[in-house]
Parts: structure tokens; C-alpha cells; sequence
């Protein structure tokens, strides 16, 4: 099978250009593993990955014009001819390297820990399962970057508009019976760009690889500030 | 060239449980703390952990640490430390009491408290009924834990070096680690962090071998960092096959799938580990699990066109079971093998997952290293935490959910020690360019031009050689074999060349310096293997099937210098608790 990746070089290349690769195409066969046949081929490829089952998050990038995990991304899913692309958005380093630091610094930016104020106790913080629950379809964000670099919104005020990721877990701490900071965290989040650049425009639910609503979310929080402004 | 350096309180090198619940104690206490990583910290391999952590917190049936301990040693096959064991079961309560406290999302019970699940080789009151021990948050409890420590040293303001590999540890003419040799990856620049005391978390090595578990930057990089500093490793020929690796493919499905009442069958539907461990069952140890399921298939009663693997059988549990207390392995059996857990089985067989053998290290994370007075003495400033390091608390054998337990409860140990040595020892000693020479010397080695075979080509080699010669069963014949190709092999990797020498972001180079890194540790675990001649835990050799505890019940110590060998005393002398003596060992 024909695969056409992404190349960008700083130090050799003026601008990049797509190369085609042939790759032996084997039952099963995940995009990382067919990246990875390149790469045994021509070792000047260079892209991120690790775990190879999705849960570390490192191998995000477009894939005939949509974000996937290269790992849990069959390739016999695939329209030919396989296009790879680094992640849309971000300043390339090199191939499907991308530069990630506006990301993670707007995950930083929400606070992403848990605030407690009374002591604690000398064991756990009871939660019931009911309330546990709530964060379900929250916590298990992997950070692969996935929906914030398929925003429009993002793309547009990535220093400015926390992004579709760091909103998911802004509203994880604001779920949690145990946060003891919600008037804090909304009061963080007012303004025009930090939240209220979300249009719904809802390429973040399409594309997340864990199956995850980071739209619904946002909508959470909204609703929640508005309650609270009542 | 003249390298930059930056100057640090601590280093910590690795950003997994161990790494960063040392740089949240430090950072905490207001050191000066850097955490180097080679790749984004919640990347670490920790963020895999599916089934849980341990601790006898007593949620779901009575428990105590003590029983914990007791399984503990007694999984180990009485090869684990009894001091260490007690320090770390002890702690365990307190440390997941402060893990909920910092946010972890554990599952929970309908009281509120933390949900446990039963896991292998538990027991109540010293070897009588299944416990209820592990600790979950589903079956992402790795990933739970990661992210919440990864979080809350942003509260802390711990200073990170993402993306930055380690090259090698510098130590001054006294032996004193004063700090490491980095490279920062995307732009290819070294750079020397200075520091009063490193700690080295760096995790495991499972790509040594063919079919794994583990991350592809799981490579033993700490092992051999401290192999290469003269430290020894210790008890490198126990390493773990996890029973439950998806057939041909590695990916882990969680013991706790057994624990929420799956089993394992052969061809004929067998529940077969009722003639391997009438009581325990499918919950026994991970080393007798794993040796049933090969002597199944050995025999013949393996499933599937090929009859090489075995089924673990959760279809009986029910959708809501499996999906809502195992959501993890249902999205990997359905992405990798197309089928829905809660009604197909799954094709398993055992797959390299854990090393029980790593850096030496006394109960407070410190390295020791064999000394020419006396037993053995720490090597000032440096640590080590996690899977690189043998404490030794799992022994030849670890239980499931003692691994989050050991990286947590040892980090924080060696946080708390560090605290004190950098009070001790307040001031950065004086480096100089000969100490940093070695580690520069190793990084400029792979600058080499020319023709020559490709990383990729003897990785691949080292990692079929590996699995052929050093499997879940050994013997003499296979392993001296397995000696000799090693030698050979790395002789090859002397005469191997990147072709791409450019600096930004040159992955090429960073799986050079990792197979330098594996070769090592490769070596390690097949020379300790080969030299140890008897049947204990993980280590299983037809020739020697027995265990023998007048002769080896002591730790390998292997040295890279010469390929030497070397052994120490266990210590069967737990804090304050009865020693518990070698039995037996029953499931």
C-alpha cells in the first residue's frame, strides 16, 4: 500500500512536501505500525509514539483530513491513498512533530488539580458512585491534542481560547463533589475568549479518539455560570 | 564544544508515579527541583496501569497490612527484602489516602469509600481466603494516578524538561553523582543539569524482548545509565511475563479481569488452572499463571489454527461488568481484535511486562552498591525509584498492584530522603569538564559516518535473540547459546551507523542511544539467568526446577565490567514484625 507522509526538515528543506512511501500491508496492521515500517525504511522520518494501544496520547496527527491516534487507527479503515499530516495548527519542528507548548500551557492555565479548602479527613473523601460517575467521560483525556488542534476557534486564538481539551478538564475539576474551588474556576474562565470562543462547532466530539464530549462540557460550565449568576 | 549547564537542588530523570511523586515532595518542601523526560511526563509508562493499586485499606472485606506483607513475601518466593516489604505495605494506607486526597478518581463503593477489586496471590489472614485489596479507578487506575501527579506538581511549580533524554549520569572523582548529561530533543543541543542529589525513575526495559507489554521507550535507559556508572544491577533474571497478553499482539489485559471473575480456558474448554492451583485458581501468582498457560499449550490443548495461545473467558460477567468496571480492555479488544469482551473470549499468552530486578537500592530509594568493607554501602546523592530499581520488594515474583504501590510509596521515599541529604549536603559540588567527559563521549559516538547496519536491524535481532533464549522457561543449553549471540551482538553494535546526523528533533539518534541502553540490560538479565541455577518465581529452568534455598536464596548482582557476577544476602529481617520463613509455596 502507498502512504504519503508529511516531510519537513528545518535544517535541509525551504518548505515541505508530501513523499510516498510503499508499505507492506499486514492483517491488522494499525497506522503506527505501517509509520513505523517507514521509519525502518528511512530513518530521517520522524514522528512521536509510544504505548500502541491509546492511552498515552503521543501519536496524534491528521490523517486524510481528520486527527487520529496513528495506534488505535486501522489502516485497512483507510481511503487510498493514506495521507498523513502533521496536526493542524500548530508550528512543525519536523514531520509529523509538532510544536505542543500553547496546548499544554492552556491545560495548565484551568488549574487542572483538585482544590480542597477543609482539612482532610484521616482517610478518603467519601464520593458516592453516583457522583463518581460524573466524571466519567472526563478524566480519561490523554492530552493527545486531538480536538484542540481540529478547532477553528483554537486555530485562530490558541494564546487566548483555552481550547476544546483544557475546557474538558477545566469542567472535570468543576464535576468533582471533592473541588471545593468552583467560584474560583468560573470566575477564571469569564471573559470573552478563555470559554465563550466555543462556537459548538463540535470537531472536537468528532475527532476525539477516546470517545469524549468536550462540547457537552463547555455547555456544563455555561450552564453552571449562568446558574450561579442568578 | 562547550555545553550549558544548569544547576538544580535535585534531578530527578524519569516522569512516571516514582519521578513525579518524588519532584511533588520536593517541590513542595520549596527545593529546587528538575524533572528531565524524554517524553511529555503524562506519556510515561505508568499511565498504562490498568487493574490497580494495592493497599489493605479494608473497604470491601477485612484486611490488614500485615496479611499484605505475608502475600508479599510469599509471592516473591522469599527472594524479596522483609524490611522493605513491611516499610512499603505499612505505607501503603497512608499513601492512597493521599492519592484520593490529591485527586485520583478512584471508583467507588456504594458507602463512598474506595472500590477494590481482588487480585492475584491475595489472602486473608496469612494465606486463608481471597483478599480484596487493589485499589482501582476502572481499569485505568495508571493513567488516574499519572495525570493526577502530573497535575498537582503544576500546583507545585516543579520545573520540567520535556522531551529531553538522558545520556548519562556525571559523577566526580569520589564517586558522588553531582548530576547528568541531557539532550534536548528538539533542537539536538546537550546540556549539563548540576544537582546535590538524582534520582533515577526511568522505568523498564520490555523492549528487550520481542513481544511486550511495554511502551516503545520502556528501554532500561536508568539500568544502564547506572551500569555504565559502575553501579551493579540486581536480580535482572526475574522478570515477569504477564499471563494475560493479548496473543501475538502484547497489549495488557488487567489481572483484574480475573479479579471481577474472569478464567482462563484451553482448547477443550478447560478451566485448567484448577489443576494448577486448586484454591487461588486464576487468582494465583503471576509466575505459576503464566507457567500453566505454556505448559498447556506445550501439551497441546492451546487454542486456535496454530494451538499457541489460550482464553481468558469474561463473557459469564455480563455487559455491565465488563464495560463498566473494565471500559479499558473492552476498547482494546475492540480496536485490536474486533470483539466484544463481554461476549467473545479473548486469545491470550504470556508477554514480557515487568522487571523485579533493577538498581540496588535500601528502603529509602538510596543506591548501594557492594563494598570492598562490610556488605555494601550508598552511593552518595544518587537514588533510585520504580522499576529501574530492586528495593527489593518483589523479589523473583511481583503481585499485581504492587507495582503503583512500589513507584508511589518509593518515590515519596526518596523525596523525604532527599530532603534530608540536600540539607546535609548544601552545597553543588565542583564538576569538572573529565567527569562529564564519559557521558559526552557516549552521545558523540553515534556522530560516527559511514556504512553500517541500521538500529533498527540489531534492536530487532537483540529482541527475537532475547525471547528465543530467555523465556518463561530456561535451561542451560538455550541461555549459554543466548550468551554467545549476545556477545556477538553487541560486538555488531559497534559497527553500527546513523545515516541522519541532523539535530532537530532526530529520533534516529535517541533509538540509537536507547539500544545501547538495552543491549546492556539485556545482557544483565541473561548472564544473571544463566548463572542462577535454580527455579524460582518468574525464573523457571527445566534443568534446575526446583528451588533451593540453601544455595540461592540471595540476590544476583550483576556488573557490566567483565560481566561479572556477584551475590548479596536477603535481608529476611522485616522493621518490627516475626521474620516469615522460606515455605513451600501453595496456591
Amino acid at each position: 500500500m502507498q502512504i504519503q507522509v508529511y516531510r519537513y526538515h528545518p535544517e535541509q528543506d525551504a518548505k515541505p512536501r508530501m513523499q510516498t512511501y510503499e508499505v507492506e500491508e499486514q492483517p491488522g496492521m494499525m497506522l503506527r505500525e505501517a509509520l513505523l515500517a517507514i521509519k525502518a525504511q528511512d530513518e530521517s522520518f520522524a514522528f512521536r509514539h509510544s504505548c500502541g494501544e491509546g492511552v498515552c496520547g503521543s501519536d496524534a496527527m491528521n490523517v486524510n483530513g481528520s486527527n487520529k491516534l496513528a495506534c488505535i487507527t486501522a489502516v485497512a479503515d483507510l481511503k487510498r491513498p493514506i495521507q498523513v499530516r502533521p496536526l493542524p495548527g500548530r508550528p512543525v519542528i519536523r514531520d509529523l512533530v509538532v510544536d505542543m507548548s500553547q496546548f499544554y500551557e492552556q491545560y495548565r492555565n484551568v488549574q487542572p488539580y483538585l482544590i480542597r479548602k477543609e482539612p482532610l479527613p484521616e482517610q478518603e473523601i467519601r464520593q458516592s458512585p453516583a457522583d463518581r460517575d460524573k466524571l466519567d467521560g472526563l478524566y480519561e483525556c490523554i492530552l493527545c491534542a486531538c480536538c484542540s488542534t481540529a478547532c477553528p476557534s483554537f486555530w485562530w486564538n490558541p494564546d487566548k481560547f483555552h481550547g476544546p481539551a483544557a475546557l474538558l478538564q477545566a469542567w472535570r475539576f468543576l464535576a468533582d463533589s471533592r473541588d471545593q474551588a468552583t467560584d474560583e474556576r468560573l470566575d477564571a474562565l469569564e471573559g470573552p475568549y478563555k470559554l465563550f470562543r466555543c462556537h459548538t462547532i463540535m470537531n472536537c466530539v468528532e475527532v476525539c479518539p477516546k470517545g469524549l464530549n468536550p462540547t457537552k462540557a463547555i455547555g456544563h460550565i455555561k450552564d453552571l455560570m449562568l446558574e450561579k449568576s442568578i | 564544544m562547550s555545553i550549558p549547564h544548569r544547576k538544580f537542588d535535585a534531578l530527578i530523570i524519569g516522569a512516571g508515579g516514582a519521578g513525579l511523586n518524588a519532584a511533588l515532595r520536593l517541590a513542595s518542601a520549596d527545593l529546587r527541583v528538575a524533572v528531565v523526560s524524554k517524553v511529555f511526563p503524562t506519556r510515561s509508562h505508568t499511565v498504562a496501569a490498568q487493574g490497580g493499586v494495592n493497599a489493605a485499606l479494608a473497604n470491601v472485606l477485612p484486611d490488614d497490612w500485615h496479611w499484605h506483607m505475608f502475600d508479599t513475601v510469599k509471592g516473591s518466593d522469599y527472594l524479596g527484602d522483609q524490611d522493605a516489604i513491611e516499610y512499603m505495605c505499612r505505607e501503603a494506607i497512608p499513601t492512597v489516602y493521599e492519592l484520593e486526597h490529591a485527586g485520583v478518581p478512584f471508583s467507588r463503593l456504594d458507602d463512598g469509600k474506595i472500590y477494590q477489586r481482588a487480585f492475584g496471590g491475595q489472602s486473608q489472614n496469612f494465606g486463608g481466603e481471597q483478599a480484596v485489596r487493589t485499589c482501582a479507578a476502572a481499569d485505568r487506575t495508571g493513567h488516574a494516578i499519572l495525570h493526577t501527579l502530573y497535575q498537582q506538581n503544576v500546583r507545585a511549580r516543579t520545573h520540567f524538561f520535556d522531551e529531553f533524554f538522558a545520556i548519562d549520569l556525571i559523577r566526580d572523582e569520589e564517586g558522588v553523582a553531582i548530576g547528568a548529561l541531557v539532550l534536548e530533543i528538539e533542537t539536538g543541543q546537550p546540556l549539563v543539569i548540576e544537582a546535590k542529589a538524582t534520582l533515577l525513575a526511568t522505568g523498564g526495559y520490555g523492549q528487550v524482548f520481542r513481544t511486550t507489554t511495554n511502551a516503545f521507550i520502556n528501554t532500561g535507559d536508568g539500568m544502564a545509565m547506572a551500569l555504565r556508572a559502575g553501579v551493579p544491577l540486581m536480580d535482572m533474571e526475574f522478570y515477569q511475563f504477564h499471563p494475560t497478553g493479548v496473543a501475538g499482539k502484547g497489549m495488557l489485559i488487567t489481572e483484574g479481569a480475573r479479579g471481577e471473575g474472569g478464567y482462563l480456558i484451553n482448547c477443550d474448554g478447560e478451566r485448567f488452572m484448577e489443576r494448577y492451583a486448586p484454591r487461588a485458581l486464576d487468582l494465583a501468582s503471576r509466575d505459576v499463571v503464566a507457567r500453566s498457560m505454556v505448559t498447556e499449550i506445550r501439551e497441546g490443548r492451546g487454542c486456535g489454527p496454530h494451538k499457541d495461545h489460550v482464553m481468558l473467558k469474561l463473557d459469564h460477567l455480563g455487559a455491565e461488568v465488563v464495560h463498566h468496571r473494565l471500559p479499558g480492555i473492552t476498547d482494546i479488544c475492540r480496536v485490536f481484535l474486533g470483539i466484544d469482551p463481554a461476549e467473545q473470549p479473548i486469545p491470550v499468552f504470556p508477554t514480557a511486562h515487568y522487571a523485579m530486578g533493577g538498581i540496588p537500592t535500601d528502603r529509602f530509594a538510596r543506591v548501594v552498591t557492594p563494598a570492598r568493607h562490610g556488605p555494601e554501602e550508598v552511593v552518595p546523592g544518587l537514588y533510585a525509584a520504580g522499576e529501574c530499581a530492586c528495593v527489593s520488594v518483589h523479589g523473583a515474583n511481583r503481585l499485581g498492584g504492587n507495582s503503583l504501590l512500589d513507584i508511589l510509596v518509593f518515590g515519596r521515599a526518596a523525596g523525604t530522603d532527599i530532603l534530608d541529604y540536600v540539607r546535609e549536603n548544601p552545597n553543588h559540588r565542583p564538576m569538572r569538564e573529565a567527569d562529564i567527559a564519559p557521558a559526552a563521549g557516549r552521545l558523540a559516538r553515534w556522530e560516527r559516518e559511514g556504512d553500517g547496519e541500521s538500529v533498527a536491524e540489531v534492536k530487532a535481532a537483540l529482541r527475537k535473540l532475547m525471547e528465543d533464549h530467555c523465556g518463561v522457561f530456561r535451561d542451560d543449553a538455550h541461555m549459554s547459546a543466548g550468551v554467545e549471540k549476545l556477545k556477538a551482538l553487541r560486538e555488531r553494535v559497534e559497527h553500527v551507523r546513523l545515516r541522519d546526523h541532523s539535530k532537530t528533533f532526530n529520533t534516529a539518534r535517541i533509538e540509537a542511544l536507547e539500544l545501547d541502553n538495552l543491549v546492556d540490560v539485556g545482557m544483565a538479565t541473561l548472564m544473571s539467568a544463566l548463572h542462577r541455577q535454580e527455579s524460582r518465581g518468574a525464573h523457571s529452568r527445566v534443568d534446575h526446577p526446583d528451588r533451593d534455598d540453601e544455595q540461592w536464596m540471595k540476590h544476583s548482582l550483576y556488573s557490566r565490567d567483565g560481566d561479572r557476577m556477584d551475590y548479596k544476602p536477603v535481608r529476611t529481617k522485616p522493621l518490627t514484625v516475626e521474620s516469615f520463613p522460606p515455605k513451600a509455596r501453595v496456591y
